[in-house]
């Protein structure tokens, strides 16, 4: 699943470790007072864990999610994605990053509401620069996967919320991402829904797929296998759960 | 991602906002119809010009009552004139000229069974033929009998048997009503082809001129003199000639301008450069103010778009965009609009013109330059008009734009 970069540095994480946080911090200047959303996060996570990134609001949850996903880059502390030292990277090349490492879900499923749900699914291929033909059959194939391959061609307006999410997770999947980033993905559903989403991620996480989750829901992140709890931007607690 | 991918999004994106895309183009397609057909107008009469110059002889003067206005026009008044008198003192006392034309003008109704048409009638003399490289289809001329007998015989223009809706062989030695006067008529013109918007000779009919004076109009003022300058003579010297005998038939003291002008072909190419040169100034004129609300629509209709999708831009950001991805994809966006525009507003213009054509019977020609110029234009009315939207949209951070509502 996660493929290891090739051009990795000597000093790199050894494989198997999918993501290394050394000591991120994240401060923000708002004119007088600085605030730091990250306190020193130290954190490393193997290929195919599934983790529940948890915390009351205000914990610095989403500021690591931005991290980890690559939208945002620490103030100081290095990251490193499958062998790469992120922390550094220009916006370009963390625009590619995303592109082939990471696989957001989130909670207002975000598809692009002008395009049907294959169009929808090809968008991370596009900007790959795969051709047209397998950019149709991957995206295809992904649909498969979460169980919409009959809805290719509807919009997501014509879509249930647990079918937008699935062609989310399509979308997250397609370019077979070393992480699959949800946050709060059954945020915005019934509990119905959400179980059914919930499971799909358990069916992903058993064909090798690392998901980390972010939830404030103790009942979503009860479905995890390793919780880590984030108060005033520091880990409090770092946990595997049994038997769940 | 190929510029194909980035055109089939722009589409979706224009599709998507079908009414308002094409209220943004509306300004573009009218300010490129308007520019197309105006410049077909300029194209057709300069044809149409060309045409007539190429059959008035070179060594052709044309008289016009009025003063000529520098290289503008010629304004006509009741005061000046010019007479028969003016004709038999030109050729009586002109050394120059082999011969003179006059041409008495008028419209009247002409009736044909229980057709009924305007139409210009010209008195005129039996050597107006040559003098205007004139050819008959059908018939004879005016000849110096008819002339001296007042006779009231009609040679019609081209056109005139296609507007009575009769052939022009069974019309002639017919009688048809010219102003509530019988004449027969003797003769059919050949074809001359389109004027410059003006009537066309191919629409006259032409009668003696002393039946045109004494018998129809009851007047002696000309609508205009030819005169055929003498082998081996210079134009130049035939106007110093012209213009002394008229100045004295006029009694025209020395230093005051003349009642009437003299134009040659050049002077008439002259004129004929100068207004439409006036008409490209205007037709740049049009495009320029058109082309800037243009592009002020879509300027604004791009900002708009870009406030509006701010989250479709974040999404696409997380998904791996960069912000040459995002620049790209709001410019193709808007200079897809303005090309749009460009070709709704070709199509305008060419069913315009042809209508114009067709209605009012006037040559307009759509040139290949003018259509290409128009789609170069408002393409880059289009990028120009993209590029600050799509600046700011590629500018938008990710985490941001994801909040954004």
């Amino acid at each position: 699943m996660a493929t290891l970069n090739p051009s990795a540095s000597r000093d790199a994480p050894p494989s198997g470790q999918v993501i290394d946080l050394q000591s991120i911090h994240k401060n923000y200047d708002m004119g007088s007072e600085t605030i730091h959303a990250l306190n020193g996060v130290d954190c490393r996570m193997e290929v195919n864990e599934y983790v529940a990134i948890m915390g009351p609001s205000g914990s610095g949850k989403s500021t690591l999610m931005n991290i980890i996903g690559c939208l945002d880059r620490p103030s100081t502390g290095e990251y490193w994605l499958a062998g790469e030292n992120v922390s550094k990277l220009n916006d370009k090349a963390l625009a590619r990053v995303r592109n082939r490492m990471i696989g957001f879900v989130f909670q207002t499923f975000n598809l692009l509401s002008k395009s049907n749900a294959l169009q929808n699914v090809e968008t991370p291929l596009l900007y790959s620069g795969i051709g047209r033909r397998e950019r149709r059959n991957r995206a295809l194939e992904a649909l498969e996967r979460v169980g919409l391959g009959d809805r290719t061609f509807h919009k997501p307006s014509e879509l249930s919320g647990g079918q937008r999410q699935r062609v989310a997770v399509a979308r997250a999947l397609v370019n077979d991402p070393a992480i699959l980033l949800a946050d709060e993905p059954t945020g915005n559903l019934d509990t119905r829904t959400g179980k059914d989403i919930m499971a799909l991620f358990e069916e992903l996480y058993s064909a090798g797929q690392t998901i980390i989750l972010v939830t404030h829901e103790p009942e979503i992140a009860v479905r995890a296998k390793r919780h880590i709890h984030l108060r005033d931007g520091e880990v409090t607690e770092d946990y595997l759960v049994e038997n769940s | 991602m190929s510029l194909l991918e980035s055109i089939r999004i722009a589409l979706g994106a224009i599709r998507g906002n079908a009414l308002r895309s094409a209220l943004t183009i509306l300004m573009i397609v009218i300010g490129v119809g308007c520019v197309i057909i105006g410049a077909a107008f300029g194209s057709g009469t300069q044809a149409a010009v060309q045409e007539q110059m190429n059959t008035l002889g070179t060594n052709v003067l044309a008289i016009w009552p009025g003063q000529s206005f520098g290289r503008g026009g010629v304004a006509s008044s009741n005061r000046v004139s010019l007479t028969i008198d003016d004709y038999d003192a030109l050729r009586r006392d002109s050394q120059f000229l082999s011969a003179v034309v006059p041409e008495l003008r008028s419209g009247r109704q002409v009736k044909f069974g229980n057709k009924n048409i305007y139409g210009t009638v010209t008195g005129t003399t039996p050597n107006y033929m040559a003098v205007n490289n004139r050819e008959l289809t059908h018939g004879r001329m005016i000849t110096q009998s008819d002339l001296a007998a007042r006779r009231r015989v009609a040679v019609l223009g081209y056109s005139i048997p296609t507007s009575l809706e009769f052939a022009p062989t069974s019309l002639l030695g017919r009688d048809i009503s010219i102003g509530r006067i019988i004449f027969k008529v003797v003769g059919v013109f050949a074809e001359v082809g389109s004027s410059y918007g003006g009537p066309s000779v191919d629409d006259a009919i032409y009668i003696p001129l002393t039946t045109a004076r004494f018998r129809v109009f009851g007047s002696d003022r000309l609508g205009s003199l030819s005169a055929e300058v003498k082998e081996s003579i210079g134009v130049d010297m035939a106007m110093v000639d012209i213009e002394r005998v008229l100045r004295r038939e006029h009694k025209i003291r020395p230093g005051d301008p003349n009642d009437f002008t003299i134009m040659n072909r050049a002077v008439f190419s002259d004129m004929m450069q100068s207004i439409t040169s006036t008409l490209s100034t205007y037709i740049i004129g049009i495009l320029a103010i058109s082309l800037l609300i243009g592009a002020i629509g879509i300027l604004s209709i791009m900002l708009v778009s870009v406030t509006e999708r701010t989250r479709e831009i974040g999404v696409r950001k997380a998904l791996g965009a960069t912000r040459g991805n995002i620049l790209t994809q709001f410019i193709v966006e808007a200079i897809t609009l303005g090309a749009l525009g460009g070709l709704f507003g070709i199509v305008l213009g060419w069913l315009g013109s042809e209508a114009i054509s067709s209605q009012f019977d006037m040559p307009l020609i759509v040139e290949m330059q003018t259509v290409l110029i128009a789609v170069a234009v408002s393409v880059s009315v289009g990028f120009l008009a993209g590029v600050w939207p799509a600046y700011l949209a590629s500018k938008l951070d990710p985490i941001e734009a994801l909040r954004h509502d």
